[in-house]
């Protein structure tokens, strides 16, 4: 039974350095790493200097204003939330239809939550690296009051964490719409983010939503994920509707949800791929 | 039975190259949804933006307009700048190649189609937009204001259908390009921002994308009182600028359609799929 499982846990962290390794050359193989290093760090770059722009021309104080270093930490950290969930997501899609690969993943010896997860530990390479840079950006050339030593690192480390987690289960529920859908799995991953963009307070504090988002808002993880990342950079959150929340409940509702993302998701996959197979879609090729 | 003239043909090709794009939307509505969507959860997260900074309510206009334009770019960036490519990628370029027809009509045809689907969606976001965050406009001169529009789009997609031959010369990184060419023109052509923020000089700069000229014109026209501190240059010379920009596409979209014809026909690597 040991061996068996031992056997496992061997193909489990095969498929998911495996797939990490596919991930990475699919992203970056297609131009020069001087390029592709232009590629990664102009898009969220530009995204953040939009905000700059926005804040520059009407905000009261500029730069200066209180929201500004909270909004600029929140959308530096979304950048995860973009590329992993269409990371995951989108890998279905594309071994299905682009590379005709799915079929063979499979029938391979692998697991595919694993492997999905590998996938998306590429994406998470690549928006380290971006949100490292927009960080730094900000610190350096627009005074965002950010210092290892007033970072409360515990805190970032744990948030960080189960961020990610909630992030990447999110992808695999919506790797699971992928494989029952024909035609539209490129707007699922980009919509989910959107949403979550305008509904997790990403770039504006969750109080000026009208009620309704704003309850909607407190049933997301990544709302305490955002809130405690800025509370672990900033030393405070960004929301008057959170702030009642001590740090340690905070991340107690963030792993809470995570973990029950996590089942949903697993679950959900799970009866996606059931119904996948039974109607022959795993090598569905629709040419869209 | 005689055979039908240029202009016939031409005309033909364009109707026949727009038709899938407009019956093809609605044979599948669930993308006019997303498409109008999409733009509209941007759109509302940068008006939420400045509704937490307290920004006059005009600037909630200014978002819902260039929410609206984003469509248009989106549109040139993956339905005409990167279409070449994908029908190499999926055998219909060669076709169009030796097809006694011109490649500009089906460029055109593109174009005509892109135009009608995507003002389909725009009109949705700014409908919704406007209705949902009760922006107030003031229309200072309607022709001008069509002018500007029309001009903006003429202009548009002229540069979508240059960068369609562009494009395919760069293979696979057309699809990152087009990537690349979002949030970057985003922050340039000032979509969600009044693009004189930038400065005169990096304004002017931007003003090689057609929507900066036609945002900041379209701004003044339905928001003159808040635009009066922030507008970029005079309408009548964007419009000015927008007749040259529409001209100098346009004929540099047929010199690089017929050296990629050119291209295709000498050494034949156009018709090599997976590059």
């Amino acid at each position: 039974m040991s061996v068996m499982r031992r056997q496992r846990a061997g193909e489990s962290i095969r498929s998911l350095r495996m797939a990490a390794w596919l991930g990475w050359q699919i992203e970056s193989n297609w131009a020069a790493p001087f390029l592709f290093a232009i590629y990664s760090i102009a898009k969220p770059v530009a995204g953040a200097l939009i905000l700059v722009l926005m804040y520059t021309v009407i905000a009261p104080g500029g730069l200066q204003n209180r929201l500004f270093p909270q909004i600029f930490v929140g959308n530096a950290f979304y950048i995860y939330v973009a590329m992993v969930l269409m990371g995951v997501s989108q890998a279905v899609i594309e071994d299905r239809e682009h590379y005709g690969m799915l079929k063979y993943i499979y029938v391979a010896p692998l697991n595919i939550y694993t492997y999905l997860l590998g996938r998306g530990a590429a994406q998470v390479a690549m928006a380290t690296v971006a949100v490292f840079i927009m960080l730094l950006f900000g610190i350096i050339a627009l005074g965002i009051p950010l210092s290892p030593a007033s970072i409360n690192w515990g805190i970032l480390f744990a948030a960080w964490l189960f961020g990610l987690a909630g992030v990447a289960f999110g992808g695999i529920f919506l790797g699971g719409i992928s494989l029952i859908t024909a035609r539209h799995n490129f707007y699922i991953g980009e919509a989910t983010a959107g949403a979550l963009y305008l509904l997790c307070g990403a770039v504006f504090p969750i109080d000026v939503l009208p009620r309704s988002l704003q309850l909607l808002s407190q049933a997301l993880p990544l709302t305490y994920w955002l809130e405690a990342l800025r509370r672990a950079l900033l030393g405070g959150g960004a929301s008057e509707l959170l702030s009642g929340l001590s740090d340690g409940v905070l991340l107690l509702i963030l792993a809470g949800s995570v973990v029950l993302l996590a089942v949903i998701s697993v679950v959900f996959y799970r009866w996606a791929e059931n119904w996948a197979r039974e109607k022959g879609l795993i090598d569905m090729q629709s040419m869209y | 039975m005689s055979s039908p003239s240029r202009w016939e043909v031409f005309w033909r090709t364009v109707i026949g190259r727009a038709y899938p794009r407009i019956i093809g939307m609605q044979r599948e509505r669930s993308w006019v949804f997303f498409d109008t969507l999409l733009p509209l959860l941007q759109v509302s997260a940068f008006v939420f933006i400045y509704r937490a900074i307290q920004a006059p309510p005009e600037f909630t206009g200014f978002v819902v307009l260039g929410g609206a334009m984003t469509a248009y770019w989106l549109n040139v960036l993956w339905s005409m700048a990167t279409q070449f490519y994908w029908e190499k990628e999926t055998g219909n370029l060669e076709l169009y190649i030796i097809a006694p027809t011109s490649l500009m009509a089906i460029l055109l045809g593109m174009a005509i189609g892109g135009i009608v689907g995507t003002t389909v969606r725009a009109a949705a976001v700014i409908a919704i937009g406007l209705l949902i965050f009760h922006v107030e406009v003031s229309i200072v001169s309607l022709p001008q204001l069509l002018g500007v529009f029309l001009l903006t789009l003429v202009a548009l997609y002229g540069l979508g259908m240059l960068f369609s031959s562009l494009f395919l010369r760069y293979g696979r990184q057309a699809s990152h390009l087009s990537n690349l060419l979002q949030e970057p023109i985003f922050l340039v052509s000032g979509f969600y921002f009044p693009v004189r923020a930038l400065g005169f000089v990096a304004a002017l700069g931007a003003s090689v994308i057609p929507v900066t000229l036609g945002l900041d014109a379209m701004r003044q026209l339905l928001f003159p009182t808040m635009m009066a501190q922030f507008r970029f240059l005079d309408v009548r010379i964007e419009l000015g600028a927008l007749v040259v920009l529409s001209v100098v596409f346009l004929w540099s979209a047929k010199r690089a359609l017929g050296h990629m014809e050119d291209l295709a026909r000498r050494d034949g690597r156009l018709t090599i799929r997976g590059q």
